[in-house]
């Protein structure tokens, strides 16, 4: 063999073999490089030591490509571009019908496990709708149900007037939908994954890009469109979700969870661009944070253990479902005079509980109308002093713990849920 | 199928962005090259060997074309099979578990548009490969052969080399969208390839798995009678779209 032949056979080798080899040790110790199992050592032996497939296994197997990187600052969504951008957006049209309505919708996985039963519910059109619940409620079951992801076991769902089963694209270029743990393709740049979307939804040119410049402005992007969503902060990628879903100019919006992975900032902006959509597009978000819901709902649907609860104006719920408090704060050094209080009060036909501290009398009631103007009197015939008296203000958080706590002994016995609950999946 | 072409366009920019494609064309590239020069090389190497050493011997063929060929083929199908294997395992799988078939399966795009795009995608991926390591093992066999062979059953031998990774494509992805995981995925595409090559050694059976169709692949490419193949290969070719039309059907009504 003469040596232009051994250079013939040894050079490709070499540069194939060990060239693959370093770009994949190269890309494996990039900084914002995550992989599967979290561990670059055990890759980076992989690429070296599994002998011409290491790099392969490493580029096709060991990058992951959803995840972005921890800490990375949020960006700031102007409030003043937001008003701007959905002010030219198309109304919704003036109608009655809801724009979500269910009717016994049902589902049921296998060995008995009830992810929801017999859910009715109407959800008016242009309103803002918190839907509320513990972990294995049920929430994430619907709104997956509602988006056309998973298929009801009984019942019906309607979504702007199309069926949720239909799967000919009029439900999906209708309604926009934001998982709770939003992840995409962390080789895209934030921009290309809108523009795919707005692809998809059926836009093009000036018209795909003027979209897509409006909701990077919405959700506070604009700056970072440009970046490959691999190195997005979890923040950064809940508000491309939101822009995702926004996209299409959707009349239903369906929202996972939406603030439940944002710091104060990022929550206060998310929950800005929610209460700018009223009117613009029906919104049905789940959250577990009950002051957002009392801040930018108009309507709640309390969910336990996959049955509706109860549905309402929140300051309907408040009125028929917040037991009043009347809290009376004595002046110090009468514990006996407060105690004999405490024994009145027990005995009026209109109370509830009452609780005594040292320096607190809480009374719980039954008809505030009644026992508004009773209470004082009582008090000065007790002959305590007060500090203050005052009627405190129930919060929603108030009826939702009482409710759900009422609706869980009410309900358990006909319903399977495992106590490790339900991913929204039917899955452990 | 709805939103086919803007998925087709998204996995194929995936599959170079992700240098996906440039793995799997150098890996073709390497083998490629690689076999004609074992082939002919191998004997002189051994016997070189043999001679330092003491004295002991490996009886090695003498190099020939048909030799060369057979290291083409065997090099590509089985190295481009588990390419096919790592690039499809996931496709699916790992979607649904990220939760980003979620969101584009919210959009208007339909189920099957989803994934057609990563079977032609795919496919595209190792036709590009096959074509860059079949083409540079044409070269390199006729810088060290200097031997005349037909073109045309050369790239006969590589459609047919590039349709078996393909059925494996359809199977694995038949798995990636059965099963969770991706791992899963991989183990049955894998247990397939096994069998489908165990299969190849029985009479009546063997020439209708697609490993089987690799035999008649050589005899084309070196313009040799490749016997009566056409059936199992139409068998074949029918194989990828009803992997595919058992693939929608499984992901159809499936949770995401």
């Amino acid at each position: 063999m003469n040596p232009a032949e051994i250079a013939l056979i040894l050079i490709p080798i070499v540069i194939l073999q060990y060239g693959l080899a370093l770009y994949g040790l190269y890309d494996l110790f990039a900084e914002d490089r995550r992989v599967r199992g979290d561990n670059k050592i055990v890759w980076a032996l992989v690429i070296f030591f599994v002998t011409g497939f290491g790099p392969l296994i490493y580029l096709f197997v060991g990058r992951d490509e959803s995840r972005g990187v921890e800490g990375a600052p949020v960006a700031s969504a102007p409030s003043g571009a937001i008003t701007g951008i959905l002010a030219s957006w198309p109304a919704l049209p003036n109608t009655d019908a809801p724009a979500i309505a269910t009717n016994g919708l049902s589902k049921r996985y296998a060995r008995g496990v009830v992810a929801l039963d017999n859910l009715t519910l109407s959800v008016p059109s242009g309103s803002i709708f918190g839907f509320l619940g513990p972990n294995g409620a049920g929430k994430t079951t619907t709104l997956r149900l509602l988006a056309g992801l998973a298929t009801a076991t009984a019942g019906s769902a309607s979504v702007a007037g199309i069926s949720s089963g239909a799967t000919d694209g009029r439900l999906a270029r209708n309604i926009g939908y934001l998982d709770q743990d939003p992840r995409f393709y962390g080789w895209m740049k934030g921009r290309e994954l809108l523009e795919l979307v707005g692809r998809l939804h059926g836009l093009s040119g000036s018209e795909l890009r003027q979209r897509v410049g409006e909701v990077l402005e919405i959700v506070g992007l604009t700056e970072a469109a440009h970046r490959p969503i691999g190195g997005y902060s979890g923040g950064m990628r809940q508000r491309l979700g939101i822009g995702q879903a926004l996209l299409n100019r959707p009349q239903v919006l369906f929202l996972d969870e939406p603030v439940s992975s944002l710091d104060p900032e990022g929550r206060r902006d998310v929950l800005e661009i929610v209460s700018r959509l009223r009117g613009i597009a029906t919104v049905f978000m789940s959250t577990h944070i009950l002051n957002d819901v009392e801040r930018v709902c108009d309507r709640v649907a309390i969910l336990n253990v996959g049955h509706l609860v109860v549905e309402g104006p929140i300051d309907e719920l408040l009125d028929s479902y917040a037991q009043p408090i009347y809290e009376l704060e004595p002046e110090p050094q009468q514990p006996d005079a407060v105690e004999r209080l405490a024994v009145v009060m027990r005995g009026q036909p209109w109370a509830g509980d009452v609780q005594t501290t040292p320096d607190m009398v809480r009374v719980f009631v039954r008809d505030p109308k009644v026992a508004g103007p009773a209470i004082l009197p009582l008090v000065v015939s007790s002959g305590v002093a007060i500090a203050r008296y005052e009627r405190a203000r129930p919060s929603l958080e108030d009826v939702f713990l009482r409710l759900v706590a009422e609706s869980s002994v009410a309900v358990a016995p006909n319903v399977v849920v495992p106590p490790w609950g339900l991913d929204g999946r039917g899955r452990r | 199928m709805m939103g086919f072409g803007v998925l087709l366009y998204k996995e194929l920019i995936e599959q170079f962005r992700t240098k996906r494609l440039v793995s799997v064309a150098a890996v073709f590239v390497f083998f490629g090259i690689l076999a004609p020069v074992t082939d002919r090389y191998m004997k002189e190497l051994i016997d070189a060997i043999g001679s330092r050493s003491g004295g002991f011997t490996i009886e090695v063929p003498p190099y020939s074309l048909q030799g060369a060929m057979g290291q083409i083929i065997k090099n590509l199908s089985e190295f481009g099979i588990i390419c096919a294997l790592l690039l499809t395992m996931g496709a699916v799988a790992w979607e649904k578990e990220r939760g980003t078939a979620g969101m584009i399966l919210t959009k208007p795009a339909s189920r099957a548009a989803f994934l057609a795009a990563k079977l032609v995608a795919i496919s595209v991926s190792l036709g590009v490969a096959v074509v860059l390591g079949c083409g540079l093992g044409y070269v390199y066999t006729l810088l060290l052969y200097p031997t005349i062979f037909p073109l045309g059953g050369y790239i006969a031998m590589a459609a047919i080399l590039w349709w078996t990774m393909v059925v494996f494509v359809a199977i694995v992805l038949f798995a990636s969208t059965v099963f969770r995981s991706a791992v899963a995925a991989a183990g049955f595409g894998f247990v397939a390839f096994l069998v489908l090559g165990l299969v190849v050694a029985f009479p009546i059976v063997g020439p209708w798995s697609p490993l089987g169709l690799l035999g008649p692949a050589q005899d084309l490419a070196l313009g040799h009678d490749a016997g009566d193949f056409l059936w199992p290969l139409a068998f074949n070719v029918a194989a990828v779209p009803a992997l595919f039309a058992a693939t929608w059907l499984a992901f159809r009504r499936q949770e995401l």
